[in-house]
């Protein structure tokens, strides 16, 4: 009797949550293969006739394969600033972790200010213009990983504590310096919160919208989330590669979704229960 | 001027560290691994805060300024629509963080559940979460369209008549939080959900022993104990709420009028039309509501915490 209203809950359930969360997606992807005459209906309807990848291709063309351009900058982007972003991190977050000292209520200050603070635009603009970086990527990268450094710091000292101190006192016995001991003991020990970090930041950046809009204007330099606009400025909104971008450009988050969506939720879940 | 900043964050270890006689051996954890990440925290973070508050005082161009005093926080608090601003930022953080935290709790307990399919439930939930937020953003006023939208023909159904959504002055701001939290549900609900699991059995156990009803589980156990879970649901979802900018921007661009502008899409309106001591100013306002509201906020739900 019980396990039956179970199962009845559950399905309900599952159409309820299917509905809400997962109408979308197939809208979007409908839409994505439409025509543009019929995907201008706004209705969500399958497509009378399946023009998907053409849709890709024209999405893809539009304005100077602005998306592709798109792609490699985002691409480059997440990259280098996630590497950057590891590696400073995990230096702060080892060292705030072993060394008591009065140095580390200023960095937990700094990280909770880094998780907290709205950053300032217009002053951002004027550093990054002082320093000849306004309208570069790599401008743009110094801002990822200033942004994301809170965020990364908390997850890796969680981790590093779990790290036993014998193995560093071992490695100093055995006469490595700092830098030995860091990068060829305690980093490659980092793997599995490293694997958290980097997934989520990744999600984070390649998702970012308002920090490309602001610092790194112009179409040469467009990133993936500014591509969608494309179709909408001028005086129709092209709905069916309007949606086939989003479609595109939801395909890597989405891919890290299936197969790592555990380490994502472990990820974001950190230190939430404990406090 | 960066210089300035960092010099006493790194220039001090290197003498503190010889000065420990006992000990003439080098730290293993040496204070310069600060260096590189304290650098680009000061030069891209820390200068543009301070820095903000003085250029707020000014007009500037980015290479000239000249000194206004506090005019600019005056313009900013006689303009009747960054006023709809200030006043929109707080409703949307409000609306959106208070939904979240109730829907996440109420799908948490769902999703911990005996339910059938849990483990894909937990994951539609969770996917909004990952996914482009300025998609999401273009995608719902197509289905939020007063007439051909999927929302109002599906409510039409079922005999209700749905109100024009991001069109009508009285909803643009609502509709906009409602998407934020279908959004971001996802994350508190995952949140939520680690909080419940880390309950230890035995006082589930004790209590149905004891003959405690659902409701009673749920308000003597389940809510006292994941307290931490949702002291960071709430703090999170409010710092979101307050800095929302790309959800506004890509569905109503702050319209019809001005009804759905927050203090970030000011912020960028008048960045774009040149007024950059004014938009700093109102970069100042918003650093001071979200520290206003969420430090103390953050102390007492963390002070009730220890008490228990």
């Amino acid at each position: 009797m019980r396990t039956k209203t179970h199962l009845w809950l559950g399905i309900l359930g599952i159409v309820l949550f299917v509905i809400v969360f997962l109408v979308r997606f197939a809208f979007i992807l409908f839409t994505a293969a439409k025509t543009q005459t019929e995907a201008g209906e706004l209705q969500f309807s399958l497509p009378t006739s399946w023009a998907l990848l053409q849709n890709f291709r024209d999405a893809l063309a539009a304005r100077d394969y602005m998306l592709i351009i798109a792609f490699i900058n985002s691409t480059i982007l997440t990259v280098v600033s996630i590497t950057i972003l590891v590696v400073l991190s995990a230096m702060v977050a080892y060292v705030v972790q072993r060394r008591q000292s009065r140095w580390n209520a200023v960095v937990n200050f700094l990280v909770l200010c880094g998780l907290i603070i709205p950053p300032a635009v217009v002053p951002t603009v004027w550093v990054l213009q002082s320093l000849g970086l306004f309208k570069t990527l790599s401008g743009l990268i110094f801002i990822e990983v200033a942004f994301g450094l809170a965020f990364c710091i908390l997850l890796f000292r969680a981790f590093i504590a779990t790290i036993p101190r014998d193995l560093d006192e071992a490695a100093i016995i055995d006469g490595a310096g700092p830098m030995r001991l860091f990068f060829k003991v305690i980093f490659p020990l980092l793997r599995s919160v490293m694997v958290t970090v980097i997934i989520v930041q990744s999600v984070v950046i390649f998702n970012d919208f308002a920090n490309p809009l602001y610092f790194l204007p112009g179409d040469e330099n467009a990133t993936v989330q500014l591509t969608v606009f494309n179709f909408q400025s001028q005086f129709t909104t092209q709905y069916n590669l309007l949606f086939a971008d989003i479609l595109l450009i939801t395909i890597p988050p989405l891919l890290l979704f299936l197969f790592l969506n555990k380490r994502i939720v472990e990820g974001l879940t950190a230190g939430a229960v404990k406090g | 001027m960066s210089t300035e900043v960092e010099a006493p964050t790194t220039g001090r270890p290197a003498t503190t560290a010889p000065a420990t006689p006992a000990r003439k051996r080098k730290s293993p954890y040496p204070y310069w691994f600060y260096l590189p990440a304290a650098v680009i925290f000061g030069v891209f973070f820390v200068v543009p805060t301070f820095s903000s508050f003085f250029f707020s005082l000014t007009r500037w161009d980015l290479t000239t300024y000249e000194f206004l005093g506090l005019d600019n926080y005056v313009a900013f608090f006689q303009e009747s629509a960054l006023i709809t601003g200030l006043k929109n930022t707080l409703i949307y953080a409000v609306v959106t963080c208070g939904l979240k935290v109730v829907l996440g709790m109420l799908l948490a307990l769902l999703l911990t559940s005996q339910i059938i399919a849990r483990g894909f439930l937990r994951s539609v939930v969770f996917f909004p979460v990952l996914v482009s937020t300025i998609g999401v953003g273009l995608t719902f006023p197509v289905l939020m369209d007063p007439s051909a939208g999927l929302i109002n023909k599906s409510l039409a159904l079922i005999g209700i008549n749905g109100p024009a959504w991001l069109v009508d002055p009285k909803f643009a701001l609502l509709s906009v939080a409602l998407v934020d939290v279908w959004k971001g549900v996802g994350l508190a609900t995952v949140i939520f959900i680690a909080g419940i699991v880390s309950i230890p059995r035995e006082y589930f156990e004790a209590s149905s022993v004891d003959g405690a009803s659902a409701f009673q589980r749920f308000w003597r156990i389940i809510l006292p104990l994941s307290r931490p879970a949702i002291t960071t649901v709430i703090v999170l979802a409010l710092i979101g709420g307050l800095r929302t900018f790309d959800l506004i921007w890509a569905m109503t661009r702050g319209g019809p009028g001005f009804t759905s502008d927050v203090i970030a899409s000011v912020i960028y309106k008048q960045y774009q039309a040149g007024f950059y001591g004014l938009s700093t100013a109102g970069n100042v306002v918003l650093f001071i509501l979200v520290t206003g509201i969420v430090f103390p906020l953050f102390h007492f739900l963390t002070r009730r915490e220890v008490d228990l």
